[in-house]
């Protein structure tokens, strides 16, 4: 709830937009379109928060103590980095220079009977009009890339005790995918192991960015626990410009639009070729922030090389993108530029089922729930179903009745009400 | 449409802008030299405050006639920035500089005894 004081009335002027304003204020326009949403169930499957204003809360919850040292020492350095980090200030470009200012900060007041992150991420949910946040750290999306696989464990160590111990108690709406420590499989284990039981704990994420065959055989036990734990397995993406490939691109814009989609299409490619379905057929995977457009594209690859070279595929029984119709997607950043072509990827994920409204608040490139009710060619259900009730299933939220909607006919009551037959309620 | 008076011209540097609210509408009033552009404070893109960003120089880049690249440099266009993703519009002719049919609503505005007064939708 905004408690600030009412509106002014007659001619009165608007603020320019600063690190300083108010994510109320500065989603103001978004809060008008969400209040059309009342009804609805919105679930969002990938949000954010910046990990680095809390940093030395969350290295503080390292559990090995000689790591932990040597991360505060950063603490009296001149503009305090985050030690251990591997990410590159310099080369952080998403704010456009100045143009988006909640990229590089979310610098408003906030009170101090709680903690700065859980008001934050309240504040985003309520002005999006959101049910339930997924929140995801971010200079750690690029942790894989770090060359200490032992650091990237006790930094992904840390970051799950603060956000599952310290910070999801105090709003049951925030929701969290565990960071597994990919680099150090027995690591990610623990991690799994540690977390399963916790109700807000909806998933486990893998940050794509990394040089790791997904397919290895270090990575079974993990799978394993993943599966029995019932919750699903995400690839996050991200970009490096470090990588040999993506240095051949000049621009932020050319190496950004690039990367996140290039380490899923390679995951993606190891997971289904190598029989990952297969060997663990009630494991869900999540594909998150690589948009849509690879998707269709990745499906025809596969399909059609599959089919020529199947000896090399021998654990796969269907067409790879039979498999893949059966993932999770989240929506943003939503390519819909060309609508027939969205509308195409739609039919080809099977989105009515497959398909996660995701934001990536507060991201230069977020997503709102607009980009998902303005789309000609859903129909109410399958709207309802992409903003929220598809995360719902996936993730074992409890929906109130009021945001179910028109509850489904099925095919034996469409054929009926296509015929004007009124069926009646008990049957 | 009803005439609405916002401001005083004086109170906009050249080059600068406001951003006014009335009657539930936004508008953000641009001063460029003695002229005076109004545009809808609702970004085509996604709907964001695009007027509440902040104004931007239009970065060209420069070729020689051998069509090297001699880097980036200011044209001396200026571009109002949508704070929420960045889509930018030239203060004078609301227009998105990839994109023509990506555009800016404009309202007539004019200076009249040193107050800014915009025709609006009733």
């Amino acid at each position: 709830m905004d408690d600030r004081t009412s509106v002014p009335t007659g001619v009165f002027e608007l603020p320019t937009v600063d690190t300083l304003t108010d994510t109320r204020d500065l989603l103001a326009h978004a809060t008008k379109e969400a209040e059309k949403l009342n009804d609805y169930f919105v679930v969002d499957s990938d949000g954010h928060l910046s990990e680095f204003p809390f940093w030395q809360e969350i290295i503080g919850r390292m559990d090995n103590k000689v790591y932990r040292d040597m991360a505060k020492s950063f603490k009296d350095r001149p503009g305090s980095p985050p030690g251990l980090s591997n990410a590159t200030p310099g080369m952080l470009y998403q704010d456009m220079f100045g143009r988006i200012p909640h990229q590089q900060r979310l610098g408003e007041k906030t009170p101090s009977s709680q903690h700065p992150m859980v008001t934050l991420t309240q504040r985003a949910m309520d002005t999006m009009g959101l049910d339930y946040m997924v929140t995801l750290p971010t200079p750690m999306l690029v942790l894989g890339m770090h060359p200490q696989p032992e650091i990237e464990a006790a930094i992904g160590q840390a970051f799950n005790a603060w956000m599952c111990e310290d910070m999801l108690p105090h709003e049951k709406r925030m929701i969290n995918m565990i960071y597994l420590p990919f680099n150090d499989p027995e690591a990610a284990l623990r991690e799994v192991e540690k977390h399963a039981a916790n109700p807000q704990v909806v998933g486990y994420m893998v940050t794509s960015t990394r040089y790791r065959p997904v397919h290895h055989d270090c990575y079974m036990k993990l799978y394993a626990a993943i599966e029995a734990s019932g919750k699903p397995i995400s690839f996050h993406s991200g970009f490096h410009w470090g990588d040999e490939s993506m240095k051949q691109c000049n621009r932020f814009l050319s190496m950004h639009a690039i990367s996140f989609v290039y380490y899923n299409i390679i995951h993606m490619t190891n997971w289904v070729i190598n029989g990952i379905p297969e060997r663990f057929p009630k494991l869900k995977s999540m594909w998150v922030e690589s948009g849509l457009a690879w998707v269709p594209f990745v499906m025809q690859r596969l399909d059609s090389e599959y089919m020529m070279r199947t000896s090399e595929a021998p654990l796969l029984k269907r067409k790879p993108s039979e498999y893949m119709r059966e993932m999770y997607y989240t929506t943003q950043p939503m390519e819909r530029d060309n609508l027939e072509l969205l509308e195409a990827t739609f039919k080809a994920i099977n989105a009515e089922t497959q398909l996660l409204f995701a934001t990536d608040w507060p991201h230069w490139d977020f997503d709102l729930p607009n980009s998902i009710t303005q789309l000609p060619f859903l129909n109410e259900q399958q709207k309802r179903n992409i903003l929220g009730l598809n995360a719902a299933k996936l993730f074992n939220l409890k929906v109130p009745e009021h945001k179910l909607g028109k509850p489904s006919l099925g095919p034996v009551g469409e054929a009926a009400a296509a015929q004007g037959i009124t069926l009646s309620k008990g049957r | 449409m009803a005439d609405v008076k916002v401001g005083r011209f004086d109170d906009i540097a050249d080059g600068a802008h406001r951003v006014y609210a009335t009657s539930g509408r936004e508008v953000g009033v641009f001063r460029v030299g003695a002229k005076v552009y109004a545009w809808e404070n609702h970004c085509p893109h996604a709907g964001g405050p695009v007027c509440q960003g902040r104004i931007f120089g239009r970065i060209g880049e420069e070729l020689t006639e051998d069509k090297r690249s001699l880097g980036m440099f200011y044209t001396g266009q200026k571009h109002i920035v949508c704070p929420w993703h960045g889509f930018e519009f030239d203060v004078e002719t609301g227009r998105h500089p990839g994109d023509e049919a990506t555009r800016l609503k404009g309202f007539p505005a004019e200076v009249r005894d040193g107050d800014i007064w915009l025709k609006l939708p009733g």
